[in-house]
């Protein structure tokens, strides 16, 4: 049987992997936004399941206003990718390093 | 949902309405020709919806709890509003010089300011999380405004990636605090925290939440995007990060921790005087290696939210009124300081070494004395109304008998004073050699540096009513 649990470390697992993707990441910036967008739907998971075992559908309209940010973020993120990439000529991470901070 | 409702929330719809209309009016009217009326008339709008919110009252609720209107959002909404009219006005000149200036730059600042109205407004996670991600999406875009420039569109990249990082995190945490207390609503959330002890889930979920809010504040540990983001952004965008939205997120700080978990202080009051201390230091210590002017600004940033966390880990009514004074304060001598730094500029090109700033008092005597009281102000110098910023939050620590974090509040107000006082020092007994050329002010920045310089003094009296407001904004928050 599947309980509660169960959803709850698979999103927990996802939502790691995602900070890990970010962090430990040394090849180019796509990666980063993929990560990104692992984190975001483990949180999904993590609403979607609450939501159903607590027979209470505001999760699950929360989960609708996360995609559609998740969407206008992930725009957002490949616009300034692309003026990036313009001016740089390169998306490694490793070249994101103009300012030392 | 019902019409009134809509009439609640009429100030964020009307601004959301302006921010489209002149959006097709840029796009209507051909390239960059409107872009300083659209700018102009953003800050009067921005002016106007101040003075509107300003002279309202009473305490209302809007769309099933999901949106406050009290004295609380009021006062943090007046502040936004005003000071991201100023950083307009200071800011327009400078733009359009370099040819910056975009119709989009207004445009974005309006939807920038509609997020941050609705964060303070927040009753609910999910108008925190939408209020949040509105300032937050526009503000990524106005970071890499410049962007036939490395160093804006680098600026505008790492702010983005670690602003959705910490979208995540807080994301993550309202998912925990919903499954664990059955409702997205604070006024739920802190009934289900008054029934008993805070359950394990609605820690991490708190914990998660303030991490990700701390990341807006640029509070320690999670600033490092700050001095690389003020430093690469177009100045004028500088001005207003350091400004606007800090005062949001703060309010959203203490919206959150003293509305939906105000009865466990002792859980979030920790987490913040921590977060209060790291900020004080990292940002007193490692601002004295720097050159760059705006990254002073972002460390002096980092040190100044701080001071205002130590009001918040407080946990009281008198410790969010310290926080609010000192948010007006803060912002108050931002909006001199930069209205300076943007015209800081040599044979027209903009600068912001600091030792260019050698003995600027012998040709703009007026000018250094104003940032003078301005950095004396920043540095909490007793006759300063700075140094009434820092102690009402170090009143309000001592009287919740957190006395510990108040010395080491002091302490690092003692650090953080060698390096503002470094720049008068430059300004009145450096070594005279070519610095940035006198008379490159216009007028507009000439008055905000003056005005902010003589409240910093004249201000000592009766903090200009600030303090009964700020009382009454402080007592709708917390009962």
């Amino acid at each position: 049987m599947i309980g509660l649990t169960h959803y709850l470390v698979v999103a927990a697992f996802l939502f790691v992997i995602g900070i890990f993707g970010i962090f430990l990441n040394r090849k180019n910036v796509i990666v980063i936004l993929m990560s990104i967008e692992l984190m975001l739907l483990a949180v999904n998971i993590n609403l979607v399941a609450f939501s159903s075992f607590a027979h209470d559908l505001v999760g699950q309209v929360f989960t609708m206003f996360v995609l559609t940010v998740a969407a206008a973020e992930a725009a957002i993120g490949l616009a300034i990718l692309v003026s990036f990439f313009r001016t740089r000529g390169t998306i490694d991470v490793e070249d994101v390093n103009v300012m030392k901070g | 949902m019902n019409p009134g409702d809509f009439s609640t929330a009429l100030p964020e719809v009307l601004i959301a309405i302006y921010a489209m209309a002149a959006l097709l009016f840029g796009v209507y009217s051909g390239k960059d020709k409107a872009a300083s009326l659209v700018l102009w008339a953003t800050a009067a709008v921005f002016v106007l919806v101040a003075l509107w919110i300003g002279t309202s009252s009473g305490s209302r609720t809007a769309f099933g709890g999901m949106f406050i209107d009290d004295a609380f959002a009021r006062f943090a909404k007046v502040t936004v509003l005003v000071s991201a009219a100023a950083v307009l006005a200071i800011g327009q000149d400078y733009m359009s010089r370099r040819d910056l200036l975009r119709f989009e730059y207004p445009v974005l600042i309006a939807l920038a300011v509609v997020g941050m109205m609705i964060m303070v407004s927040a009753g609910d996670l999910m108008a925190l999380y939408m209020g949040l991600e509105l300032q937050s999406l526009a503000l990524y875009v106005v970071a890499s405004l410049r962007r036939d420039n490395v160093k804006s569109t680098e600026a505008g990249l790492k702010y983005f990636v670690l602003g959705a990082l910490s979208s995540g995190l807080l994301l993550y945490g309202a998912s925990l605090t919903y499954g664990f207390a059955g409702t997205t609503l604070f006024s739920g959330i802190i009934t289900t925290v008054h029934q008993g002890d805070m359950s394990m889930g609605l820690l991490f979920g708190l914990v998660f939440l303030l991490s990700g809010l701390a990341f807006k504040i640029s509070a320690v540990p999670f600033h490092m995007w700050t001095p690389d983001v003020y430093e690469g952004s177009p100045t004028p965008v500088t001005a207003f990060f350091a400004t606007a939205p800090k005062v949001a997120a703060m309010a959203l700080i203490a919206r959150l921790a003293e509305g939906a978990f105000g009865s466990a202080p002792k859980d979030w009051g920790q987490i913040l005087a921590l977060l209060s201390v790291a900020s004080m230091y990292l940002g007193a210590v490692a601002a004295i290696g720097q050159k760059d002017i705006k990254r002073l600004m972002a460390y002096s940033s980092i040190s100044h939210m701080g001071f205002a966390l130590m009001g918040l880990a407080a946990g009281t009514a008198g410790g969010v009124k310290a926080m609010l004074i000192y948010m007006v304060i803060y912002v108050t001598m931002n909006v001199g300081a930069f209205a300076f730094i943007l015209s800081m500029e040599k044979d027209g090109k903009p600068v912001t070494d600091i030792a260019s700033l050698r003995m600027y008092s012998r040709r703009e005597p007026l000018k250094a004395l104003a940032i003078l009281v301005l950095m004396f102000s920043l540095a909490g110098v007793p006759p300063m109304v700075g140094f009434f910023g820092k102690f009402y939050v170090l009143m309000a620590a001592v009287n919740a008998g957190m006395a510990w974090l108040a010395v080491l509040g002091v302490i690092a107000s003692v650090i953080g004073a060698f390096y503002y006082l470094r720049i008068v020092y430059y300004m009145y007994f450096g070594e005279d050699r070519a610095g940035i050329d006198a008379g490159t002010m216009r007028p507009v920045a000439w008055a905000a540096l003056m005005v902010s310089a003589v409240i910093m003094v004249v201000g000592v009296v009766n903090l200009f009513g600030v303090e009964a407001l700020a009382q009454a904004a402080a007592g709708a928050l917390v009962h």
